[in-house]
């Protein structure tokens, strides 16, 4: 239970920075994506359910306020979720080069279903012009805030990991 | 109890399940045009109220900030300014004359005033869309002040976008400059008129916007003629300026030209908008 309401609060003040401070202080008209490292660390912390869960409701979020259909970025972030969730066998905490290629990988590739969903079906083929202008700079800002929002993801789902053994301990 | 917690879906239907469940939402809200509805009204009233004030905190910090950046360049401009001011007022008065004689020549004509003055409602810019690729943003305002979906959305002088979205409490609007935005727009100098699109890249590189199909038959067309909405959109009322021509080339058939557009606002820097609540009649049936 505690844990779903921090999960829950994680989740809604990424969105609200993502859409609010963070278009303040974008680079030339580019902002990080902060709800693709939550959802892609929950999935390799937590396994593909959780990754699953999140990525689901967050990609719900961005349909509902900014989405021109329902549900397309909810079917993405699900997935992308889910994929993460496949890697939990390799992840250690200590080792933070896994996690920061599946986050950029996560993000390229999000990004790659946008442009061919959106972008390349209504016949816009300047590929490269999107990858150098949009993909990229998108995924440097975005690997950047990593370093700081995945250590504090990290440190939550350790303090939740380690209250929760020690409930369950007290029945044992 | 305890035979209940152990039993769990695997995780691989769950998926399917949801799947299936934002496969069929991508369809009926494509194909129907529907919007999320009670979802709208559910997240309008968690995420719009926390918006509005992290917007509010940072848009005070930002103000404060440029406010000490600016003064320097204010106060010269403040000079230069002045004396346009004198120069102005002494044009003013000869369009006062002009203008209270054209009035005079309606009135005998028994003509409506072209554009009537619509009814607007003022509202704040809280959020903008989290991904990089379109420009969409939400407004405080919402169903309950009376706006609807294709409302047309005003800064200064110039045209934002079109209300695509509300909530009771929101409102999401596409700015002219998203990928996705065509107008239908004319020249105010020779009345012909043209599309116009936005653009991702040319927004990007030149922060303009594009235009095509113009029939401009007279060459009349020049660089810096004002474009405004036309009369043949369904969506968007008559004569709002977009923007100014910046570039202007023929098209390969000889018939058509198009170019890029100068748009009439600062799409970066928007932080209040108007809505006007009076919209097209698209001739429509209202049920």
């Amino acid at each position: 239970m505690k844990r779903k309401i921090i999960v829950i609060l994680t989740v809604i003040i990424c969105f609200l920075l993502q859409s609010t401070i963070f278009k303040f202080l974008s680079f030339a008209s580019i902002s990080p994506n902060l709800l693709i490292i939550v959802t892609s660390s929950f999935g390799f912390m937590r396994g593909k359910k959780e990754g699953m869960v999140i990525g689901f409701f967050s990609g719900l979020l961005i349909d509902i306020f900014y989405g021109s259909v329902i549900g397309l970025y909810a079917l993405l972030y699900m997935y992308v979720g889910y994929t993460n969730g496949l890697f939990r066998k390799m992840f250690f905490p200590e080792d933070i080069k896994l996690p920061m290629i599946l986050i950029s990988a996560s993000d390229v590739i999000c990004n790659l279903f946008v442009y061919f969903f959106l972008f390349l079906f209504r016949r816009k083929f300047a590929f490269d012009y999107y990858l150098i202008h949009i993909i990229i700079p998108e995924l440097v800002y975005t690997i950047l805030v990593t370093i700081f929002l995945y250590f504090i993801l990290l440190k939550i789902n350790q303090k939740l990991e380690m209250t929760e053994k020690r409930s369950t301990g007290k029945f044992v | 109890m305890k035979r209940k917690s152990k039993f769990k879906i695997p995780s691989k239907y769950i998926l399917m399940f949801l799947s299936a469940v934002c496969g069929i939402a991508i369809y009926v809200s494509f194909t129907m045009n529907l919007s999320g509805g009670p979802l709208n009204t559910v997240a309008g009233y968690v995420f719009v109220p926390m918006q509005r004030g992290i917007n509010y905190v940072g848009s005070f910090l930002i103000d404060k900030a440029d406010n000490l950046k600016n003064l320097k360049s204010v106060m010269a401009e403040n000079q230069e300014l002045k004396a346009q001011v004198d120069a102005l007022t002494s044009e003013l008065n000869t369009i006062k004359l002009e203008q209270y004689e054209l009035d005079n020549l309606r009135e005998l004509l028994a003509l409506d005033q072209k554009y009537p003055s619509y009814e607007k409602v003022a509202a704040n810019v809280i959020s903008k869309d989290t991904g990089n690729w379109f420009s969409v943003f939400t407004i405080d305002k919402g169903s309950k002040d009376g706006i609807e979906t294709d409302m047309n959305v005003i800064a200064g002088s110039g045209l934002v976008g079109v209300v695509t979205d509300v909530g009771p409490n929101y409102a999401k609007v596409r700015s002219i400059i998203d990928d996705t935005s065509k107008v239908s727009g004319m020249l105010t100098t020779t009345s012909d008129g043209c599309i116009v699109h936005g653009d991702l890249q040319e927004m990007n590189e030149n922060q303009n916007i594009l235009f095509t199909d113009l029939k401009d038959s007279d060459d009349k067309a020049a660089v810096g003629d004002p474009v405004v909405t036309s009369y043949i959109s369904d969506k968007y009322v008559q004569g709002i300026l977009i923007g100014y021509i910046n570039t202007l080339e023929v098209d390969s058939n000889n018939l058509t030209k198009s170019g890029t557009l100068t748009p009439a606002v600062d799409f970066e820097h928007i932080q209040e908008v108007l809505v006007i609540l009076d919209k097209k009649d698209s001739g429509e049936t209202k049920k």
